[in-house]
């Protein structure tokens, strides 16, 4: 970018600024270009790093027999339990999140005054600013004491549901508030997300059906969910990908073991997950042991980008090469609504990279 | 119940209205909903979540009951829906009350500018007692969190900002180039961040050899991190500069660098200075990599290219997790630390929006 200042003024006539001009456009693409090299570079790493302890036999390596990766028969029978804990909390806190997500998003997109709608959004996105390690502290502090008796309650009444029997937790260190506060912090993408998609359900759908005489809801049921259906679950595979990676609130509230347990409400016998497990052995892990850690890193990076890739995939599909959303499937009450909508729909398609905050006007 | 006596006034005043609660049914509705719930409490009880959850739970009963009754169960259907979307969004804001409340009230205790301009935490002997006393002190951290901060802002900016440029000015729309790295850009958006800091290790670690902890690891995790946010919000503010201003420039008979930096770039800069902005405030809060990548202290490092570092993420973290020989004083330091950390991005996003608020980009649109 030195060239700018160097050489900008006296670049008028474009036989002179050829040089000039091929350096930058090698320098952007080259920038271009390092996003994969980057990318390619946290695979290889990792790979070159932990292979030493995928491929070691864990049972005879002294280092990798006894401290945090003791009494494992090998690499996978370590990583096993961690990603089973890995997925599990991630969707316990998914089926907490979601319907409460999709809900603000409505209440943000439909009902609430629109303009109080941009506040009301900037107030949700909030919660995604606050660090990870704040609604640690803020879950160790507040959410245990608080999601106690409800656990006691649950253990005590609905014990006979395998998810809530065991010896239900003293200090409320469960997998359970875990996961809520997991819930906490994917709440706010998938709230954006969806807020984005009901806003640009095509007004013509939407007047349309008002004209029908719908009420609010089901002009919503009618016109907005249909449009904004594969939206929303990309969205929600997207916050299963923010809550497969988080480290701090989980590492910091549950007492975890390397298990595979679908107990709730236990404690020092619920399921680790792989991000807490490596932040809370890697400063004590030595050598090899670290390697392992690493190795875990590797699947925990596998399973994160396969479900961002889904969702990527999901929300990119673009039948027909222009169209973003699959055109949702007309039932005979909304046959009216899309006849009168015409190609609105297919008009409104939006390119994914516009999709954001700012570039709703 | 109280509700029915008010219900017959309109039905009898107005056949427009016919059928319909009247205006005001649903806040009325809420009243008698607290007055039950608070009942219920008193009964059970008194606590402010049970409370509001009890308020809620009786107004949907109530007021779909009611319009159930006197309008019909499609409506009553709306009325529910309504009254459950604005749950949720009153259940979304209490997590964040209560974060911020408590962050605040447990943190406002030891910020003073002895915490903030003092480095500390490291135990020392003191001679006269040969007691080990430690003090409060956060300078550590805030200056790693500045400087990590700082130079994964230095790494990420020009490689996100020019791979922006490269997709909105060169990349032609159906290029594979484009295309694969769009695609890259969305799924490093999803990286997990402890990832992010494994990745910075492990190459240090094969660079430089076992003793691979010191900021500058930590930056390149961040700025793995960060890239993709730059990308995204460059590329979207690039895109909104009009067609007409970069064809005015062409048909100068400017080139295209001089146009992209002397035209393009000045027009977005607000909208690019907002990103960047928003960008650190999405890393500066990230502890797992730094604690991976960078691990902790609680001696001064002001060296950036050697040795651990702390970091105001990683002290309220170790703080809790692995305190020192004075436990209370580890935890104050702690919420401390959370409490600087949550004002910082605090006013990091103020400032995004602000520079966004004021230089706005007039679009003719």
């Amino acid at each position: 970018m030195s060239e700018s200042s160097r050489v900008g003024p006296r670049m008028s006539a474009a036989t002179k600024a050829r040089p000039a001009d091929r350096i930058f456009r090698l320098l952007s693409t080259s920038a271009a270009v390092s996003i994969m090299v980057i990318l390619a570079g946290v695979a290889l790493f990792l790979i070159v790093r932990s292979l030493p302890a995928i491929l070691a036999n864990w049972q005879t390596t002294p280092e990798l027999s006894t401290g945090p990766t003791g009494g494992f028969a090998s690499f996978f029978s370590y990583v096993g339990p961690l990603a089973f804990g890995t997925v599990w909390a991630s969707v316990i806190a998914l089926l907490m999140a979601t319907p409460v997500a999709v809900g603000i998003a409505l209440f943000i997109s439909h009902y609430s005054p629109r303009k109080l709608a941009g506040f009301l959004g900037y107030i949700v996105d909030l919660l995604a600013a606050v660090p990870s390690v704040v609604f640690g502290l803020w879950g160790i502090l507040v959410m245990r004491p608080f999601l106690l008796p409800m656990q006691v309650w649950l253990n005590e009444y609905l014990g006979w549901i395998p998810l809530f029997s065991g010896k239900v937790t003293s200090t409320g260190s469960s997998i359970l508030t875990g996961a809520v506060v997991l819930a906490v912090m994917v709440l706010p993408i998938i709230t954006s997300i969806s807020r984005e998609i009901f806003l640009q359900t095509p007004k013509l759908h939407e007047e349309a059906a008002l004209a029908l005489g719908s009420t609010r809801w089901e002009m919503i049921r009618l016109t907005v969910f249909p449009y904004a259906r594969s939206g929303v679950v990309s969205a929600i595979l997207l916050g299963l990908g923010r809550a497969l990676g988080e480290t701090m609130a989980v590492a910091m509230i549950i007492s975890p073991a390397i298990l595979v347990s679908f107990k709730l409400t236990t404690e020092g016998e619920n399921s680790q997950t792989i991000a807490s497990n490596i932040a809370l052995n890697f400063p004590i892990a030595s050598g090899l042991q670290r390697d392992a850690l690493i190795g875990t890193g590797l699947v925990l990076f596998v399973i994160s980008l396969a479900v961002n890739m889904l969702a990527r995939l999901i929300l990119n599909a673009k039948p027909g090469g222009r169209k973003l959303w699959v055109r949702p499937r007309t039932e005979p009450r909304a046959k009216a609504i899309a006849i009168a909508a015409a190609e609105a729909g297919a008009e409104t398609a939006i390119d994914t990279s516009q999709r954001s905050p700012a570039g709703r006007s | 119940m109280s509700g029915s006596g008010t219900l017959k006034i309109p039905a009898t005043r107005n056949r427009l209205t016919t059928g319909q609660l009247p205006r005001f049914a649903s806040l009325y509705t809420l009243g008698v909903a607290f007055v039950l719930a608070a009942a219920v409490m008193g009964l059970i009880g008194f606590n402010a979540f049970g409370l509001a959850a009890f308020t809620s739970v009786f107004y949907l009963i109530l007021i779909s009951a009611l319009s159930t009754a006197i309008e019909n169960r499609r409506k009553a259907m709306d009325r529910f829906v309504r009254g459950l979307v604005t749950v949720a969004f009153l259940l979304a804001l209490a997590p964040l009350v209560s974060t911020l409340w408590t962050v605040f009230s447990k943190g406002i205790g030891i910020i003073s500018p002895a915490f903030v301009f003092t480095s500390g935490g490291s135990p020392t002997i003191n001679p006269n007692t040969l007691e080990i006393v430690s003090s409060p002190g956060a300078l550590q951290a805030i200056v790693g969190t500045l400087e990590i901060t700082g130079l994964a802002t230095l790494f990420s900016v020009p490689i996100g900002l020019l791979t922006a440029i490269y997709l909105v000015e060169y990349a032609a729309p159906t290029f594979w180039l484009r295309r694969v790295v769009n695609f890259l850009v969305d799924v490093m958006t999803g990286i997990p961040s402890i990832v992010a800091g494994l990745f910075a290790f492990s190459l240090f670690s094969l660079l430089v050899g076992p003793k691979a902890f010191s900021g500058l690891s930590a930056a390149v995790a961040l700025s793995v991190l960060m890239i993709p946010t730059v990308v995204r919000s460059s590329e979207e503010m690039l895109r909104l500069v009009p067609a007409d201003l970069r064809e005015a420039s062409y048909a100068l008979g400017v080139t295209k660098y001089v146009t992209i930096m002397r035209i393009v770039v000045p027009t977005a800069i607000a909208g690019l200075a907002t990103g960047v902005t928003l960008a650190i405030a999405r890393v500066i809060g990230e502890t797992a990599p730094i604690f991976m990548a960078a691990s902790f202290t609680d001696a001064f490092n002001g060296n950036p290219l050697n040795g651990p570092m702390q970091t105001l993420p990683v002290m309220a973290y170790t703080g809790y997790k692995f305190p020192g020989q004075d436990i209370a004083l580890s935890n104050d330091q702690a919420w401390g630390a959370a409490l600087l950390l949550v004002a910082l991005v605090i006013v990091l996003n103020l400032i995004a929006r602000i520079i966004a608020m004021i230089f706005a980009p007039k679009t003719g649109r």
